[in-house]
């Protein structure tokens, strides 16, 4: 077995040890460590990505000395280490941007597990990405949920401690739907192990038996996930959540954290439910209905709202919708145009929250609309990062937004009649709806102020890189994209 | 459509707001949105707060229903509980957990032999969720408070006699057992989790009874910290060699030894002993958080 197998592993145990070894560091050096292990994941990733491409490979990896179904696996594939590539490198990209608020707003002494908590979440992300055993996910999921938790009340002024109980009691019952559904899976099939889950619910699906515990549980455990991601009915902690916790967080939340659930979903999707099962199963409907709907009341209250980073949270619940609308139009181009909305959404928003964090902060704090005339001249490198990303959010041709949208039209051809005139529809309303909050958000950071002249502040070095590296990676795929994207429905055929 | 303009035009005007939450929001606005006053809720939400008090009642009944009748449906069609035929039962995993266990693992006790060597991993990341949910407790409650103010009630408790002679006979005894349930979790009912329980509270009575400032001599915030770091970092790595050796087909320096011994079963008594350190001292730091903010 090649060496480089082994790195899922080595990353997993080190973000693990290095949470634990951040507690007793200062601020400082922990932010080092995270910051490091965020790019060697990167690195690391890439390097096994390039591996199991070139070689066509998806094996087990197996923890501990007992094969399946006794002991823990992991999987390797192409899928699982582009993911995870793409979620590291958004990771270290967030803890540089962010890097300013973070000293600025957070405690001296609570700053040390800031970075204790991204790298519990780079660890999570990790195994939920990677794993193929129901139950071991589960048990990241929990860190995953405690660690958001944190980061978003490392702020600790009253509205943002209230907003991440929100957020607290909204995961905790996506918890505990999942367990609930893991649990009725557990009872009808007998095993944990994703492969040996799936060939026991074919099986079951065929002949009949259970069939009533077996489509309440796959109900259930999407719920649960879906409840953890934001999916429509259950996006309204995102707005407060968002809205008040430092942009840093903000940025890994919207990012990572909820899109490593849906990736979960995904894997679940094709790897225990079966992608038969779960297409004659009637949920993907659900999923598509709800994904419509969020899409267009997100937008809207996008809209409503005169407040930036509320205005980019309700607009993150409409982004969700895509990825689950695109999950419910069909198997094969609907979850490629999924996944790639997952990546694209995963490589803009970061960068919108981290650029809206440094346009309030020129203002000395201001969030509301009317007071950030102007800001875009104060601070240079956030108006043009914001401006950029608005734009991919709204789908200008050449950016990743554009792909994706392009993507689900052509996913709804696959599709019946009533999903592709729904899936047309949806669409066209929301890049209606989504030019007109975000062009009149980018007006209004450079309109003139009205009063006093702001000098001109000067940005960091380290978000400047990463607002570029946001914009450059954003481009790249906008322009060539296209062999990227063949490369990941291949993917997604042999997931 | 003219209402649309207008709208259009002061889109970005508070609505729905009262008078004194406005005020309240501009000074906000100017201090930077970065005052350690907790804010108010603002009067579009008091006016959703006062329709969600009267409705929530009456929807959360009807929701719980619902999912109750729902999952009772799918309950009464599931196998029966404890039946010789359910799919888990007829799957290999359980008869070979029960029967080869002990030679493979070296524990005696079953389930310390599958949460700490089959299904190591789950376990590995159970104890970094005790990890993280102390982490998040210290974000919460850390220097919340100032250290000098130390409420009176608990001094109160502390100078009782009763509390104290009975605190004296009964901690040695609750620390004795707690050790000897980790140190025994391979060879009979037990382990790290109910083990490190037991210690933490009886390090809790000590706390109650004789005040922190005893117990600080010996477990300040460094050393809490280092020792949770050691216990973490030992098991991290040992099962990392662990699984390392296992996924290449390499032999492991641990051997299952004789079952029933007390040096047996390879890994499983330093990673219970690990597991019970991090409990036992999550347990008291939750504690020492929750009381006064410090440890």
């Amino acid at each position: 077995m090649n060496f480089c197998l082994n790195f899922p592993l080595f990353l997993i145990v080190l973000s693990l040890a290095s949470a634990v070894i951040c507690s007793v560091l200062n601020g400082k050096a922990a932010r080092l460590t995270a910051i490091c292990l965020a790019a060697l994941s990167a690195v690391l990733n890439t390097v096994i990505l390039f591996y199991t491409y070139r070689n066509n490979i998806s094996i087990p990896y197996l923890m501990g000395h007992y094969p399946h179904p006794w002991g823990n696996e992991l999987r390797i594939s192409p899928m699982e280490a582009l993911f995870s590539a793409a979620f590291s490198s958004i990771l270290f990209l967030c803890l540089l941007g962010g890097t300013m608020q973070i000293r600025q707003k957070v405690q001296q002494d609570l700053s040390r597990y800031f970075y204790v908590m991204t790298c519990l979440i780079q660890a999570a992300l990790l195994v939920l990405v990677y794993t193929n055993d129901i139950f071991t996910g589960y048990v990241f999921i929990e860190i995953c949920t405690l660690s958001s938790c944190g980061i978003l009340m490392i702020r600790k002024n009253g509205r943002s401690t209230l907003a991440s109980v929100r957020y607290m009691i909204f995961s905790l019952i996506g918890s505990g739907l999942f367990m609930f559904g893991l649990i009725f899976m557990y009872n009808v099939t007998g095993e944990l192990l994703m492969p040996n889950v799936r060939s026991a619910v074919r099986v079951l699906w065929e002949s009949g038996r259970y069939r009533v515990p077996l489509l309440t549980s796959i109900c259930l455990m999407t719920l649960g996930l879906g409840i953890k991601s934001g999916l429509f009915p259950f996006h309204i902690w995102m707005a407060d959540t968002y809205g008040t916790a430092i942009p840093g967080a903000s940025a890994v939340l919207s990012g990572l954290v909820s899109k490593g659930y849906i990736f979960f979903l995904v894997k679940l999707i094709y790897d225990v439910f079966d992608i038969r099962v779960f297409y004659a199963s009637g949920v993907q409907n659900v999923l598509f209905v709800l994904g419509a709907v969020g899409i267009i009341l997100g937008s809207v209250s996008a809209m409503r709202e005169n407040n930036m980073p509320r205005m980019i949270a309700f607009s993150s619940a409409a982004q969700i919708g895509y990825i689950y609308m695109g999950i419910g139009i069909s198997p094969g181009l609907g979850i490629t145009a999924a996944l790639f909305q997952i990546l694209a959404h995963a490589a803009t928003k970061p960068a919108l929250f981290l650029a809206s964090g440094v346009l309030t902060n020129a203002m000395g704090g201001a969030k509301k609309f009317r007071n950030l005339q102007g800001s875009g001249y104060v601070h240079i490198w956030g108006g043009i990062s914001f401006t950029f990303e608005a734009f991919s959010m709204i789908g200008v041709p050449l950016t990743m937004g554009f792909m994706c949208k392009y993507l689900f039209g052509a996913a709804a051809f696959d599709a019946s009649v009533t999903k592709l005139v729904l899936t047309l529809a949806v669409l066209s309303i929301s890049t209606i709806l989504n030019t007109i909050y975000f062009t009149r958000s980018v007006i209004c950071i450079y309109r003139l102020p009205v009063a006093g002249d702001r000098t001109r502040e000067r940005s960091q070095t380290s978000f400047i890189f990463a607002a570029a590296v946001f914009i450059a990676v954003n481009l790249f795929f906008g322009i060539f994209g296209k062999s990227f994207i063949d490369a990941l429905g291949n993917c997604v055929t042999i997931f | 459509m003219k209402k649309f303009k207008e709208w259009l035009r002061n889109w970005d005007e508070d609505r729905f707001m009262f008078a004194e939450d406005k005020e309240m929001l501009e000074e906000e606005e100017e201090s930077g949105g970065d005052s350690w006053r907790p804010m108010t809720i603002s009067g579009l939400e008091r006016q959703e707060f006062r329709l969600f008090t009267r409705a929530f009642p009456v929807m959360a009944g009807i929701l719980a229903l619902v999912m109750i009748l729902f999952l009772l449906s799918a309950v009464l069609q599931l196998p029966a509980f404890g039946s010789a035929d359910t799919p888990p039962a007829k799957s290999g995993t359980i008869r070979r957990y029960v029967e080869q266990g002990m030679q493979e693992t070296g524990a005696v006790n079953i389930v310390a032999g599958v949460i700490l060597d089959y299904r190591a991993f789950d376990t590995l990341g159970e104890s970094h969720v005790l990890f993280a949910a102390a982490a998040a407790v210290f974000i919460l409650l850390l220097f919340a408070r100032d250290p000098q103010e130390s409420p009176e009630s608990k001094a109160i408790l502390r100078s009782d006699p009763i509390l104290r002679n009975t605190a004296k006979v009964l901690i040695p005894i609750i620390i004795l057992f707690g050790s000897y349930v980790v140190f025994n979790g391979h060879l009979g009912p037990g382990g790290g989790f109910s083990g490190g329980a037991i210690i933490g509270s009886g390090l809790i009575l000590y706390d109650m009874a004789f005040g922190p400032d005893r117990l600080n001599k010996i477990l300040t915030l460094k050393s809490y910290r280092i020792i949770v770091l050691c216990a973490l970092l030992f098991y991290s790595g040992a099962k990392c060699y662990s699984f390392y050796c296992g996924a290449n087909g390499l032999e492991t320096i641990f051997s299952p030894g004789t079952p029933g011994r007390i040096f047996s079963a390879g890994l499983i008594l330093p990673l219970n002993i690990a597991v019970g350190v991090v409990v036992a001292c999550t347990m008291y730091g939750f504690f020492a958080l929750f009381t006064r903010e410090q440890i």
